[in-house]
């Protein structure tokens, strides 16, 4: 088998004597969905920067299909390949999709003394890689801020596949989505993986992650907390390991035992 | 919200709610359908979405977002026509004289305004409209500069403030507002200053006398088409003076000059790679940053237009004049900045067009000559002014709201 897209090892990050993460071990293969989950200050959004070449990593090596890199920039991510869609920063609402599609990779076209903007191509070409992936846009002049969330998310992943991305990056893709929407994501993902990619995919929503992750990688305050692939965990035992299991049930008991109180006095009235 | 229960396989459908079905800054492109029809449709090609509604020419015309400038400077033209005075205002004579009023504050309201798309301001304008008007007078009359070098001169200092207050916006990231109001007390001080410390005085007089290269000036002062208007005058279409010359011999150069700045910076926003990044770079500085957008060079090259665009439109009065004056371009930032902001052009940037800011430039010039000419108190015209800013910040804020897809007033 190749090397895996890509892959950390022992990548720690600590700013200034908060540790951030801790020893974080990740490999991500071509075809693979590798879920990170974790609660709030697990350290996933750092993970995010530290992949997608916001931040550098204090300690560790980052290697993309084996060989080792070093982000100076996100631009030095994207050009390898790795593309981080961010839960809302990544589309400009008040430009239109195929403008925000090619944004800071235009179409030009030689015409007398200037280069100019190649709209119609963007235009068709925006339109065609939507429709590839299964969205059918009618107008790719209309402005992104009138799409729903859902929809900005598949243009961001629609525009990933397009450039050629190998690595595609979901920060929390679903978290502010309905249902509805939820689903439209899920099925992009599944088609970003048919078609050989590798996708990593950010959320705490357990329900949104199992049905289509491969691997799952949990984080609890900075420290990686195992490692599964999907054959050797259940459903349940995500949640369980999510959640941290006893505090849950401590918790359940309390919710009950104050019930409980609560009928018990209402009662004696 | 109530949706209806989506049919697998139409997950692409539009949250109709939400969306007017409002276009974006630019032209529809040859990939749009001619139906006009806004929206991601059903996957299902065939079956016409209920949720999509048709959107006649003229609804999608006043969607655009000059729509209220036009309208606006429509509106000033009838009010004006119906006023006294209407006559002397809509003659060839009046219409030149607002025109080139308009033309004026057009070429400075246009590098506003495409700064302010870029999500920036510069206060600095007018202080520097005064400095490279005394750049001119005093390379040309006191180290013997001809024209042409004296106006580059101009122009390399223009391109060296426009740098510097870029540099330090980008750097510090300091509001603009506040970087651009220090070199609008720099630029003024030091005009101020350098002059009476060289010439004793305030002013610099007779600057084109004795230029080696007074053609350089025609550039700026003169005007095309005379022997059309001659002609003209010839056949009596148009009034002439006792010895036969017409009162308006031409178009004046800085009529010209506004055509052609208008032009370029239309151009540039819709049509190339630079115009894309400033949308991005004002809509939302941090994504454009994330997929690899100069966001400090493009910033800094925006400060450098307005700055050379105050420096085109001292070039000009100067030549005119003969003479340059420190106290020149007082408050014409602001007028700049209103310019823009009634054409349509949002404060908080990324949305914005040219022609919008070329109608509020109109407006700012027919509305100014004709106070005058109805015999109005001028000391109205300002009253004029804030109330058309007030009207014209709600209008936009209004579209903005629209834009994004939000219920306005929110």
């Amino acid at each position: 088998m190749s090397a895996p897209t890509i892959e950390l090892r022992n990548v720690t990050k600590r700013f200034g004597s908060v540790i951030a993460l801790q020893s974080v071990n990740i490999e991500v293969n071509p075809g693979e969905v590798h879920c990170l989950l974790g609660d709030n200050g697990a350290g996933k959004s750092t993970l995010i920067k530290i992949l997608s070449g916001v931040h550098r990593p204090t300690d560790g090596e980052i290697f993309v299909e084996g060989r080792g890199v070093r982000f100076r920039s996100p631009r030095d991510a994207q050009d390898l390949g790795i593309a981080t869609v961010y839960q809302d920063l990544g589309m400009i609402p008040m430009m239109s999709i195929a403008r925000n599609f090619f944004l800071g990779r235009e179409p030009r076209r030689r015409r007398l003394l200037w280069q100019r903007l190649d709209l119609d191509m963007a235009n068709t070409v925006a339109r065609r890689a939507m429709a590839d992936v299964g969205i059918d846009i009618r107008d790719p002049t209309q402005a992104v801020g009138t799409l729903s969330g859902g929809e900005r998310q598949t243009v961001a992943i629609a525009r990933a596949i397009h450039f050629g991305a190998k690595v595609i990056i979901l920060d929390e893709p679903t978290s502010a989505l309905g249902v509805h929407q939820a689903a439209m994501v899920l099925k992009f993902v599944v088609e970003a993986r048919l078609r050989g990619l590798s996708v990593i995919f950010i959320s705490h929503n357990i329900n949104h992650a199992y049905p289509v992750g491969d691997v799952f990688t949990f984080l609890d305050r900075g420290q990686p907390r195992g490692t599964f692939r999907k054959k050797d965990i259940s459903r349940d035992e995500v949640i369980e390991i999510m959640s941290g299991g006893e505090d849950l049930r401590a918790v359940e008991a309390e919710i009950e035992r104050m019930l409980a109180q609560a009928r018990s006095s209402e009662a004696a009235h | 919200m109530v949706r209806p229960p989506p049919a697998w396989g139409s997950f692409g459908n539009l949250d109709k709610a939400r969306i007017g079905p409002m276009t974006s800054i630019e032209e529809r492109g040859a990939a749009a359908p001619p139906d006009g029809r806004a929206g991601i449709s059903s996957k299902r090609r065939g079956a016409a979405d209920e949720r999509i509604t048709r959107t006649g020419w003229l609804t999608r015309l006043f969607r655009r977002p000059e729509a209220g400038a036009a309208s606006g400077l429509l509106a000033t033209v009838v009010i004006f026509a119906l006023l006294p005075g209407a006559d002397a205002l809509y003659s060839l004579q009046g219409s030149m004289t607002f025109l080139t009023l308009a033309a004026e504050l057009g070429i400075i309201a246009t590098a506003a305004a495409l700064l302010i798309i870029g999500g920036e301001f510069d206060l600095s304008v007018g202080s520097m409209i005064g400095f490279a008007g005394i750049v001119i007078g005093l390379t040309v009359n006191h180290l013997n500069f001809p024209l042409w070098a004296g106006i580059g001169s101009a122009f390399a200092v223009a391109i060296m403030v426009g740098y510097f207050n870029g540099l330090i916006v980008v750097k510090t990231r300091l509001p603009s507002f506040i970087v651009t109001l220090a070199s609008l007390f720099i630029l003024r001080g030091l005009a101020i200053g350098i002059t009476r410390a060289v010439t004793g005085r305030t002013q610099i007089p007779y600057i084109l006398n004795d230029v080696p290269d007074n053609w350089t000036a025609k550039l700026f002062n003169g005007e095309i088409l005379t022997g059309l208007f001659q002609w003209m005058g010839n056949q009596g279409w148009i009034e002439t003076r006792s010895d036969g010359l017409p009162f308006v011999a031409g178009i004046p150069m800085s009529i010209v000059w506004w055509v052609v700045v208008t032009l370029f910076a239309a151009n540039l926003l819709t049509s190339t790679r630079f115009g894309n990044w400033i949308y991005a770079v004002g809509g939302d500085a941090e994504v454009a940053r994330n997929v690899g957008v100069p966001v400090a060079r493009v910033k800094i090259m925006l400060f450098i237009g307005t700055a050379c665009a105050a420096t085109l439109l001292a070039t000009i009065q100067v030549m005119e004049a003969g003479s340059a004056d420190t106290l020149r371009g007082l408050l014409k930032e602001f007028e700049a900045i209103i310019a823009a902001v009634i054409g349509g052009v949002l404060l908080t940037g990324g949305y914005g067009t040219i022609y919008g800011v070329t109608f509020g430039a109109l407006i700012f010039g027919l509305v100014q000559m004709g106070i005058f000419f109805t015999g109005i108190d001028t000391d109205w015209f300002k009253v004029f002014l804030g109330v058309v800013i007030l009207v014209a910040v709600l209008v936009n804020n209004y579209i903005r709201a629209k834009a994004l897809g939000e219920s306005a007033g929110k």
